[in-house]
């Protein structure tokens, strides 16, 4: 698949940033994997690692490169050569969130702010299915898309100073879930029991780039049951297989 | 073993970092001045992956509980063992129950300790560098135990290195522009090489935030790419030089990006410090 006019530009003396058109959307992302999946499957001369975003891929060589323009030339012919996409295997996950005020901290704001009742909030925030796009900022955080409008609302002025593991939050037009402790200026509607990023488990992040989440309303005493089983790793996340 | 007596101002386990696991949004990391950290390995004959000490300003207080070779590098640093001076950038001999010290530093910021083999710390996703959330530990604390390999001296010489010492306190800073380059103005660009900028006080491993201002309207850009030594510009003003911990994206515009010889040059800057930048093609 391409089709996109992208833009390679030089980043440092040993990185290729490839862009595309600067949009968030499906399409992009499609083609985004499917170059992405091309890169890591062509013998480069010397080792290189392949980093993404919403709307672009970073090349990082292991050492100088030596022609930017030849390099150029290489990677485009990767880009319009036929391939044949592997077809990959994306999923949708369940994850369940609890947004008891105790824990959505910030509703009764957007509540009042949005002219929406929490149920609608909650509502509106587990009937779309959000895809992932890449993961950044910290260890084990997705980059979703796809927040219903009526949902948007500002980050805080001046961010939090600690924001609680597992809690979901808006942030301008992005929802995300806090994978660690961290300080964070997003507004917080809830709170998740799964882990983001377990450094025990063979895949620290179980959530992959073209993978899609939805977000399921549990109770207060669903989520301490499903946090005591994840704490002690015998909590499988409901999980099915979609298409792309 | 190295026991620490006294933990200096901020002292890591550094390497060369985790470079292929980006896609998690887990850091490079690794020693703020790679240069040094070569250099302090290379001294002793370890590979360039063994994991050295990086002390930051002042200087921890350790005791080696075995026989061992190290080597230092990077900052001057003034370091003592059971309180005569000993060189930098050599390979020096220690001995069971030998104390190295630090006195005040002298020039540049971070220094870089290397033991025979390496320092035998924790090694989470292929690296042992520390970094809040990946290892156990984010630096290293009075009491710890830090495991090394024990070493019987022999008569082997070690080669001594002649070093360039110039960058430690150099003021030009080499850049190439960034990916966002191209929205600055002719004044903004001519701002950005004339001015003298400054070192806040805001500068650690993540980042080293300017106190000088270029004004101007850009918009956030869709979060995208950034890498150690990538200048961001903040809607503020702000120019934020991104270090070895710094996250993985971001959404500030790209301006510049540091020659990755002057990431080990920023390393060596601290609060005050003046630089200039000096755009290469």
């Amino acid at each position: 698949m391409s089709g996109f006019k992208l833009q390679y530009k030089p980043f440092g003396e040993r990185s290729i940033l490839i862009e595309w058109p600067q949009v968030i959307s499906g399409n992009v992302l499609k083609s985004m994997l499917s170059y992405k999946h091309r890169l890591e499957n062509y013998s480069f001369k010397q080792e290189v690692y392949i980093k993404y975003a919403y709307n672009s891929i970073l090349i990082i060589y292991t050492s100088t490169i030596n022609n930017f323009y030849d390099e150029v030339l290489t990677l485009k012919s990767i880009y319009d050569s036929e391939f044949k996409d592997v077809k990959t295997e994306f999923k949708l996950w369940n994850i369940p969130v609890c947004y008891d005020l105790e824990f959505g901290v910030d509703l009764e704001k957007i509540s009042n702010k949005n002219n929406l009742t929490i149920l609608d909030i909650i509502q509106l925030h587990t009937s779309s299915k959000y895809p992932v796009y890449f993961l950044g900022f910290l260890p084990g955080f997705l980059y979703l898309g796809g927040l219903n409008k009526k949902l948007h609302f500002p980050r805080k002025k001046s961010p939090r100073l600690k924001v609680e593991k597992g809690s979901v939050a808006i942030g301008g037009s992005q929802t995300g879930i806090y994978p660690t402790q961290s300080p964070g200026g997003w507004q917080i509607i809830g709170k998740t029991p799964i882990n983001f990023f377990d450094l025990n488990a063979e895949k620290p992040c179980f959530a992959n780039a073209g993978d899609k989440i939805q977000f399921v309303s549990v109770s207060r005493s669903d989520y301490d049951s499903i946090l005591t089983k994840v704490e002690r790793q015998d909590y499988i996340i409901e999980s099915e297989v979609i298409d792309g | 073993m190295v026991k620490v007596l006294h933990p200096g101002f901020y002292t890591t386990i550094q390497d060369l970092g985790r470079k292929d696991y980006q896609h998690l949004g887990v850091p490079i990391s690794g020693a703020m001045d790679l240069h040094a950290h070569r250099i302090a390995n290379a001294l002793l004959g370890n590979g360039e992956d063994c994991a050295t000490l990086e002390i930051t300003m002042v200087g921890p207080k350790l005791e080696f509980s075995c026989d061992t070779t190290i080597s230092i590098t990077g900052a001057i640093l003034s370091p003592q063992i059971n309180g005569k001076p000993i060189g930098l950038n050599i390979a020096i001999n220690i001995s069971k129950g030998d104390e190295l010290s630090f006195s005040k530093i002298q020039k540049g910021f971070r220094g870089y300790l290397a033991v025979y083999r390496g320092f035998q710390t924790e090694v989470v996703l292929n690296s042992r560098s520390m970094y809040q959330g990946i290892t156990k530990s984010s630096y290293v604390k009075k009491g710890d135990v830090l495991k090394i390999e024990q070493k019987n001296h022999s008569n082997k010489k070690y080669s001594s290195i002649k070093l360039n010492e110039d960058y430690l306190d150099s003021s030009v800073i080499e850049v190439f522009k960034g990916p966002e380059f191209d929205k600055l103005n002719d004044l903004q660009i001519q701002s950005l090489f004339n001015k003298e900028f400054t070192i806040s006080k805001d500068n650690n491993r993540m980042a080293y935030q300017l106190n000088e201002l270029i004004k101007n309207d850009f918009k956030d850009i869709i979060t995208s790419l950034v890498l150690p030594g990538t200048i961001q510009l903040t809607p503020s003003g702000k120019l934020i030089v991104l270090m070895r911990d710094s996250q993985t994206t971001g959404g500030y515009p790209r301006v510049l990006q540091l020659k990755e010889t002057s990431i080990n040059a920023m390393a060596q800057k601290f609060t005050g410090n003046k630089i200039t930048f000096k755009l290469l093609s």
